[in-house]
């Protein structure tokens, strides 16, 4: 249920990074093969990631989150698609120049500046998800811009960078990543902060998405292509909404994300009236509080403490009520404690955290909860907090409780936010700074000449809203187009119409709609090329079979691989016969089985009769001539 | 952000730049480690920090590290304005703080070469500005002052592929005063290229040592979050303040997953792959033990693969003797081999050669004149295995037998950079010839061993059923 939100007196913008992964047969900076993935491993390596300190020699807040996680990171390799520079056991090759053509042309898509001399920087990156610990990743283009809703929407810059391993599990302190992703070519297009409402970031989506394809040398299919949507409101901070899997999932996370923002300023508000303000205001005492539990009939505290665990209560001085306080619709402040806890503290056993104000379980318990508040040395306004498992995880829960606490102070910590089913977000990591980025010195810079970007020029397909001009001129709809774009089939519906001379409208529409209904059916479509469907053409072109007939002939050439058009024809008994012929047929064609008593109309008698006649003679006549006749006969009796 | 320094007095302004790039700096007054705003010829502005160039990239780009962290090159040619916002010159310095000592842990000294095993980083060029003194080096691995408490020495700042007799016998002599200091172990900081050429030669000249001497370094420097530098680190000072073995080793990963780090003998060591972490490995023997940052299941941070070594033993009194002759070169036989290389070295006065053979130790016949001059001109000439597992054993075959007849002198299963530095050390002593062969054959420290175990050969065969079955359990 979405809660109603004026976005505009909110003060929502948000802005997109789009991944995108480029069509190339080998990775960034190895030669393993690009987009070949393997559900199997055969050699396993355990690593861990340590910070690398700051320019004033300390750690960078992420980075230290990161740290404290003290995570075992197992990557499953496969000799198939990893080599040992994916491994991090051998420096990176020379920069896949493939790639960085595609990437050319996808800047000059959305009307880029190209970077003169492009130069390799390492992001960190301390979750594992890179076995360097870094993503090496570069700019290619800035300064764009696309069409958008009768404006321009900025295209701040586009990089090009590695993409990551693949999560298998992640569970207490051990991480497991497959390796058969990492290091495949990927673009991250950034635009600016323009977009104002959710419905904004889906058609921005929806687009960038388009110009990627249009260039026909991007990857298509499950994960090909990943966006992150960055969302504020005014007083709020920059979040980031890691992973948006589909343009319309965008619409329900940019205002729940909107939503919990504002929520997040109230509660801002809240704390200060309770004279909270700064970080010593924020009085926590965790007291290991395991014995209170003992013989207490809860199944996920009882399991911690036989694993060796403990259970902690954790005082939060003034804290009555807090953890209820709303904050995404149908989430409390309680999820924002627990999502920290999950991730830096490891805790990762539901319910995660509990608050001494929530817990319908303890209703029946009162002498546990009495035990509980006098260990605690409760006073009236104060709440507590339980976390359950190993004693170490258990005071840092404590602490990020704490911290959690004095980050709502200022509102909205920047954060990265993991997309959930449903259109809710979770907690992944705290936002890293520009501070991760330095140079790599393992790769030199790459020069870009102008010859090289005007070859890049020339190889273009062209762009979508050309796209749109030419083929809107012709009558085809937009979102028939924007399919053939999406799916490929616009260079099928070019070769058509230039080498048989077919109709723009009737190729797009035959190839953009009736033959995507035929795919929905089933049929391999997907298996006729340029050349088939030149064929195809050349015979409806030359009169040879009638318009009818050319979903059926290419869902048999679709069905039988190898064969040719004209076989096709001829296996179906297709062949515009002369009018005489076909005429003949239709002198015994009858109204039987047509309920004249119902009161219809002529024109629907007539759709009737040639539907008949049209199954028939099917690829015998052209469906408009036999129309005509008809209506002359219909005519005719009614004359009669 | 102060723009105190004017322009034309900043000494680095052109650091690295030449041709247009350096004339485009001058045009518009800007220089490296100006703030900047760059409008080229399209309109696009770059806002960042003009970074010094390196001195082997092209004359026709400025660097600029954009603001948003990324760093990009603008063509000089293309610049159509440009201004100065302000000034922010690197500082290289580490922060230090103060290294925690505790009078219950052992005392263990750091001695620098020039590698940088522990780091930071900076973040506008890339460049790493080394850890050193101790309180650098709590700053950057605190985790050492739970080991021992340290003590630091910069010896020399060089690249490992720079580490030569001067460093050598330097080296040598540091070690012997702090063993005299008192100390319990020493660690030295080693770039890892030659570092088991420094070990062979340690291992000569520092004899019967009471502590011990362990070189360490990295595979992946400890600017990378994935470095093996921290925990390389941690297990070399684990291992100069608490281990039994008191000899010159190497401390170097053992798999190439963060697991445990192996203690290589310093004279049957090599670097066994350029990148790999775990690429040091201990030939034709087992390495001396595993040390681990976790106890074993003994509860202990080593498990001994051999109880064959010198004890540590603080009351022993080590043995210096950093001789070195320089005159020495190896050659690593190739057929077409051409004889004058060793004729021309006998006339630049060589006086001694390892031969890497082929096989048991070979070389082909048009070389034996050319052999049998160089050893009557005073040079000892030694043969060793270009195989580098196995022995020379010369007396297998007709030419072996030939060769041992001009006074070609079999090093056994001595490695061939370890017969190098040994005979340059023995040189730097004698040049007694029967002196000279009695010291080359007598084992110093197992650089000469009677048996090769079988184990001491190992080099899996990747492809094979069993073998992919092993190491998909077993590759960490
Ligand atoms: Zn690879």
């Amino acid at each position: 249920m979405l809660e109603k939100l004026d976005y505009q007196s909110a003060g929502l913008i948000s802005g997109l990074e789009v991944h995108q992964q480029l069509l190339t047969a080998h990775k960034l900076f190895c030669r393993c093969p690009a987009g070949l993935y393997t559900e199997t491993h055969d050699g396993e390596v355990l690593r861990h990631m340590r910070p690398t300190l700051s320019e004033l020699g300390e750690y960078d807040g992420t980075a230290l989150m990161e740290f404290k996680t003290k995570k075992e990171i197992i990557y499953l390799l496969n000799h198939l698609n990893v080599c040992t520079y994916e491994m991090d056991d051998t420096p990176p090759f020379l920069v896949n120049q493939e790639a960085i053509d595609v990437a050319i042309e996808l800047c000059l898509a959305m009307g880029m500046d190209i970077i003169d001399e492009v130069h390799i920087a390492r992001k960190q990156y301390l979750d594992g998800s890179i076995p360097t610990g870094f993503q090496r990743t570069a700019i290619v283009g800035m300064n764009g811009g696309l069409p958008f809703r009768g404006r321009n929407l900025t295209v701040t810059h586009l990089s090009i960078e590695e993409d990551s391993c693949r999560e298998v599990s992640d569970k207490g302190h051990r991480i497991v990543w497959r390796t058969d992703r990492l290091g495949m070519p990927l673009t991250e297009t950034v635009t600016g902060p323009d977009l104002k409402t959710p419905e904004e970031v889906r058609d921005a989506i929806l687009l960038c998405g388009l110009v990627a394809r249009s260039t026909g040398r991007v990857r298509t299919g499950m994960g090909a292509s990943r966006q992150d949507v960055n969302v504020s409101v005014r007083g709020g901070s920059r979040v980031e909404i890691k992973g948006v899997p589909k343009a319309g999932y965008a619409v329900k996370l940019v205002h729940n994300e909107a939503v919990r923002q504002v929520n997040l300023l109230r509660l801002k508000d809240e704390l200060n009236r309770r004279g909270m303000r700064e970080a010593k205001d924020i009085r926590i005492t965790p007291v290991d509080v395991t014995e209170v539990f003992q013989g207490v009939d809860l199944g996920f505290l009882q399991r911690a403490v036989r694993a060796g665990g403990r259970i902690f209560a954790v005082r939060l001085e003034g804290g009555l009520g807090l953890a209820q306080f709303p904050t995404q619709p149908e989430t409390t402040f309680l999820d924002e404690l627990s999502g920290r806890i999950r991730v830096i503290a490891c805790l990762d056993e539901a319910p995660i955290v509990l608050s001494g104000q929530q817990m319908p379980e303890f209703a029946a318990r009162h002498k546990v909860i009495e035990r509980l508040r006098r260990r605690l040395h409760m006073n009236e306004n104060d709440d507590f907090y339980i976390v359950f498992g190993p004693e170490a995880d258990c005071r840092t829960a404590a602490e990020e409780i704490r911290l959690r606490y004095v980050d709502a102070l200022k509102g909205v910590p920047q954060e990265t936010r993991q997309a959930l089913v449903g259109g809710f977000t979770t907690f992944e990591r705290i936002l890293p700074g520009p501070d991760r980025m330095y140079p790599d010195t393992d790769s030199p810079p790459t020069r870009i000449t102008s010859e090289r970007v005007e070859a890049a020029r020339a190889r273009m397909r062209p762009t979508p809203w050309a796209r749109f001009h030419q083929f809107g001129a012709w009558g085809v709809p937009a979102e028939t187009t924007s399919f053939l774009i999406r799916r490929g089939g616009i260079e099928l519906v070019d070769a058509v119409v230039s080498l048989t001379g077919a109709d723009g409208l009737v190729a797009a529409i035959e190839i953009g709609q009736r033959a995507k209904s035929l795919k929905r059916k089933g049929i391999p479509m997907e298996r006729l090329g340029a050349p088939e469907w030149v064929q195809i053409f050349d015979l409806f072109t030359g009169g040879r079979i009638p318009r009818e007939a050319i979903q059926v002939v290419a869902s048999h050439m679709a069905r039988n691989p190898g064969i040719d058009a004209e076989r096709a024809v001829a296996d179906l008994g297709f062949g515009i016969q002369p009018r005489e012929a076909w005429s003949r047929e239709l002198q015994g064609l009858s109204m039987e089985d047509y309920r004249i008593d119902l009161g219809d109309s002529d024109g629907k008698r007539l759709r009737f009769l040639a539907g008949r006649a049209m199954r028939q003679l099917l690829g015998k006549a052209p469906a408009k001539e036999v129309a005509d006749y008809l209506r002359n006969r219909l005519n005719q009796e009614a004359g009669r | 952000m102060t723009a105190t320094i004017p322009i034309q007095e900043r000494e680095d302004r052109f650091q690295g730049y030449r041709g247009t790039a350096r004339e485009a700096l001058e045009r518009y007054g800007i220089g490296v480690w100006s703030e900047v705003e760059i409008v080229n010829d399209r309109g696009s502005l770059f806002k960042g920090v003009i970074l010094p160039r390196s001195e082997t990239f092209d004359d026709l780009h400025i660097v600029v590290k954009l603001f948003n962290g990324y760093n990009v090159g603008v063509v000089a040619s293309r610049i159509r304005e440009a201004r100065e916002t302000g000034y922010k010159k690197a500082v290289y310095k580490i922060p230090e703080k103060a290294f925690p000592t505790d009078s219950r842990k052992k005392n263990v000294t750091l001695l620098g070469t020039g590698g940088t095993i522990a780091s930071r980083l900076d973040y506008r060029t890339g460049a790493v500005i080394p850890a050193f003194t101790p309180g650098e080096l709590y700053g950057a691995v605190p985790e050492l002052a739970d080991i021992a408490n340290m003590d630091t020495k910069k010896l020399f700042g060089v690249f490992s592929e720079n580490m030569g007799p001067e460093q050598y016998i330097a080296l040598a002599k540091a070690i012997g005063e702090e063993i005299a200091r008192g100390c319990d172990g020493i660690v030295i900081g080693h770039g890892t290229d030659t570092m088991s050429h420094t070990g062979a030669i340690l291992s000569f000249m520092v004899q019967n040592s009471p502590v011990p001497i362990v070189l360490v370094g990295s595979q992946r420097s400890s600017d990378r979050p994935s470095s093996d530098a921290a925990l390389n680190l941690m297990n070399a000072v684990r291992t100069a303040a608490e281990c039994d073995i008191a000899e010159v080793m190497l401390c170097m990963f053992g798999p190439t997953s963060d697991n445990y780090d192996l203690l290589h003998r310093g004279t049957r060591c090599r670097k066994m792959h350029s990148s790999y972490r775990s690429t040091f490995r201990t030939i034709g023997a087992t390495p001396l033990a595993t040390v681990s940052r976790d106890r074993n299941e003994n509860g202990q941070h080593f498990t001994y693969l051999t109880d064959d070594f010198l004890k540590r033993d603080k009351k022993r009194v080590p043995i210096i003797n950093p001789s070195f002759e320089e005159k020495v070169t190896i050659q690593y036989y190739y057929p077409n081999f051409n004889p004058d290389i060793i004729d021309g070295l006998s006339d630049m006065g060589y006086r001694g050669m390892v031969i890497a053979g082929t096989g048991l130790g070979h070389i082909n016949k048009p070389l034996y004149p050319a052999v049998k001059r160089a050893i009557q001109k005073g040079m000892t000439v030694v043969m060793t295995v270009q195989t580098i597992w196995g022995y020379a054993q010369m007396y297998v075959y007709d030419t072996g037998r030939d060769l041992l007849n001009l006074g070609i002198i079999p090093m056994d299963n001595m490695l061939p950079e370890t017969a190098y530095m040994k005979l340059a050390w023995v040189l730097g002593q004698t040049d007694d010839p029967a002196k000279i062969r009695e010291m080359l054959l007598a084992p110093v420290n197992h650089e000469i061993t009677p048996r090769e175990p079988h184990n001491g050969y190992l080099v899996l065969q990747g492809g094979l059923p069993e073998v992919e079955a092993f190491i998909g359990q077993h590759w960490k």
